[in-house]
């Protein structure tokens, strides 16, 4: 569309030349290698995300086909509850390093949820709520502080937040809530929420501002309150973007893995309660990655939670582009 | 433009002959402080040699042993004989192992409890998780909260070896990175224990271990010297084959007086 619009404006015919028009064919050249760059870039990145899952997959492999990996660590002791002493009710427990190796992933499974589920608990309200007041509410002063100040927050190394949570967060959070554990799902929660809310907030901020003018003039127009205008009219409005920032933050909390290795605990504890000490699937392929020997069944397993966390992300954002779609087209005229 | 090619020429060169004369050291957790001194003491008195140290804990040292990517294993246990097999496998010669320190592996709890010794059996209930409260081993009514290394840790096998017999951790304990996390822990948590070098203990309690001839003792020296801290365990180094050249000259060093009076020094107690 814009090359046929400045085509003629740029290359005029030019008198007593033979060839016609030899820098349209030359831009036109041009053009087409840059758009083959481009393309072979895409499709690098592309080949690179199919690789690595290969890569991941192909190392968790011999869970399938080797019978020796099989028999420390099939899919039944995986899921399934194990009788882990004589005269006590079966259980789960991980305990790769052991005389009996117990690979169940109940309790990693249990405990990413927790973290993930705390981390969110708090920053989708609070990054939204951020976003709708700079995008809304705040002055234009403020506006121009609030968002970067939140943006470097997004640049702090995950390291820095997790001492912060381990030293400071989980005493302060103790002395509050007298949890037994010191180190627990709360605590690595809301450490991992510091990291959650910039990205929530950063692209709710941006979608919000992307809702044209003439929506709020319209509502304001009939009479509704600034705060009507903004919860009723703007936000249901910015909801695809505003979606996908809390798909972008729930990934971004479900592979964290330094925040929950420091301030979690570690401990493989099944239960529901989020006083009680974690252990993220992330973090016990941090911890324990380093001592495997390659090709062992517990080196299976650790790439077996890789796949893991891979198809979890690939779901949630499979489930969350199409709740997109049946959203914007439900707000674009309502045809379904 | 062709002097900076040059110089870079001259850096691409000198880094491979660096990094090739290293003698790289991995492993224990337990050794990093340790072998760090020895590797910067060995350094300043033989100028251009070069000794890179790592810690990542006493299985990652052995992994690394076996996968052929250092020169000498630092590890705080013996070499499992499945380990040992292995580097047969892969180098068809038996690692060699040397005893290069000892160490006591010290009970640490809050300095606000008032247990001051333990058996090795109580040690073995609360760690497996059926003792729960400190009343049961004669402290205040206080749950207890169990903290350990994390898998690859020497310590952690050490300690699941001596004192649980084999049998696996409670799930309720936490694994932590490093005995400085541990003893961090347990000086913030009132019915905290945790375990570790002796040479780690600030800010927490050390309690008396219950030996055989039923006395307690503190992980001190002589104690550990004697033999008489029923905790007590020798520092090891692996190589892949006998040490010979570089690795030697180095190994040789850290069994020499002035090596040994470092181990003094750092808090582990020597060999000879």
């Amino acid at each position: 569309m814009a090359e046929s619009a400045s085509v003629p404006a740029i290359a005029p015919l030019r008198r007593g030349e033979d060839r016609p028009l030899p820098s349209i064919r030359r831009r036109q050249l041009r053009e087409a290698a840059i758009r083959g760059v481009i393309t072979l870039i895409a499709l690098t990145g592309i080949a690179a995300v199919v690789l690595i899952f290969v890569f991941v997959a192909r190392e968790a492999l011999p869970l399938l086909t080797d019978p020796e990996v099989r028999g420390e660590a099939s899919f039944g002791k995986m899921f399934l509850p194990q009788v882990l002493r004589p005269n006590r009710p079966p259980g789960f427990m991980w305990q790769p390093v052991s005389g009996v190796p117990k690979y169940s992933m109940i309790p990693l499974f249990v405990g990413t949820l927790k973290v993930t589920a705390v981390s969110m608990l708090v920053s989708v309200p609070v990054g939204i709520a951020a976003a709708l007041y700079a995008s809304e509410f705040a002055p234009r002063r403020l506006r121009e502080v609030l968002k970067p100040v939140i943006e470097l927050l997004a640049g702090i190394p995950s390291v820095v937040l997790g001492f912060f949570a381990l030293m400071v967060m989980a005493t302060w959070l103790q002395s509050a809530f007298g949890f037994t554990f010191r180190l627990n799902a709360v605590v690595a929660g809301l450490g991992l929420a510091l990291t959650v809310i910039p990205v929530i907030f950063t692209v709710s901020e941006d979608a919000l501002q992307a809702v044209p003018r003439a929506y709020r003039e319209a509502s304001l127009a009939l009479g509704a309150t600034r705060w009507e205008t903004a919860f009723r009219v703007v936000l249901p409005a910015a909801a695809p973007g505003v979606l996908a920032g809390v798909v972008l933050g729930f990934g971004r909390s479900i592979g964290e893995t330094m925040i929950v290795l420091m301030a979690s605990g570690n401990a493989a504890i099944t239960s529901w309660s989020l006083g009680d000490s974690v252990r993220t699937l992330p973090a016990t392929i941090a911890a324990e990655m380093g001592e495997v020997v390659f090709g062992g069944a517990h080196y299976s397993v650790l790439f077996f939670i890789g796949v893991e966390l891979f198809l979890f992300t690939f779901v949630l954002n499979a489930l969350a582009a199409g709740f997109v779609k049946r959203l914007v087209r439900r707000m674009s005229g309502g045809k379904a | 433009m062709k002097r900076m090619l040059l110089a870079l020429a001259a850096v691409v060169a000198v880094v491979p002959a660096l990094a090739s004369a290293a003698v790289t050291v991995k492993g224990s957790d337990t050794m990093v402080i340790l072998a760090q001194r020895w590797a910067e003491d060995y350094m300043n008195k033989n100028p251009g040699k070069k000794v890179q140290v790592t810690g990542g804990g006493s299985g990652t040292g052995i992994a690394a042993l076996i996968n052929g990517t250092t020169d000498i294993a630092n590890a705080s246990r013996s070499m499992k004989s499945d380990e040992k097999g292995k580097v047969r496998e892969r180098y068809s010669v038996l690692p060699t192992e040397i005893p290069v320190a000892q160490d006591g592996v010290a009970l640490y709890v809050n300095e606000a409890n008032p247990v001051s010794q333990l058996t090795i059996d109580q040690l073995h209930q609360i760690y497996v998780g059926d003792v729960t409260n400190w009343k049961q081993v004669g402290g205040p009514d206080q749950r207890i909260v169990l903290y350990s290394r994390e898998n690859s840790s020497g310590t952690y096998v050490f300690f699941k070896e001596h004192v649980l017999k084999g049998d696996d951790y409670a799930p309720a304990a936490q694994t932590l990175p490093g005995t400085a996390a541990v003893v961090n822990a347990v000086a913030k948590e009132k019915g905290g224990i945790g375990y570790g070098g002796a040479a780690y203990a600030k800010g927490v309690k050390e309690v008396k271990v219950v030996g055989a001839d039923g006395q307690a003792y503190a992980p001190s020296a002589e104690n550990v010297k004697s033999g008489k801290y029923p905790l007590a365990r020798p520092l090891f180094m692996y190589t892949r084959a006998k040490p010979a050249g570089e690795v030697k000259a180095f190994i040789d060093y850290c069994l020499s007086p002035e090596g040994q009076q470092l181990v003094t020094k750092v808090g582990y107690f020597p060999i000879k």
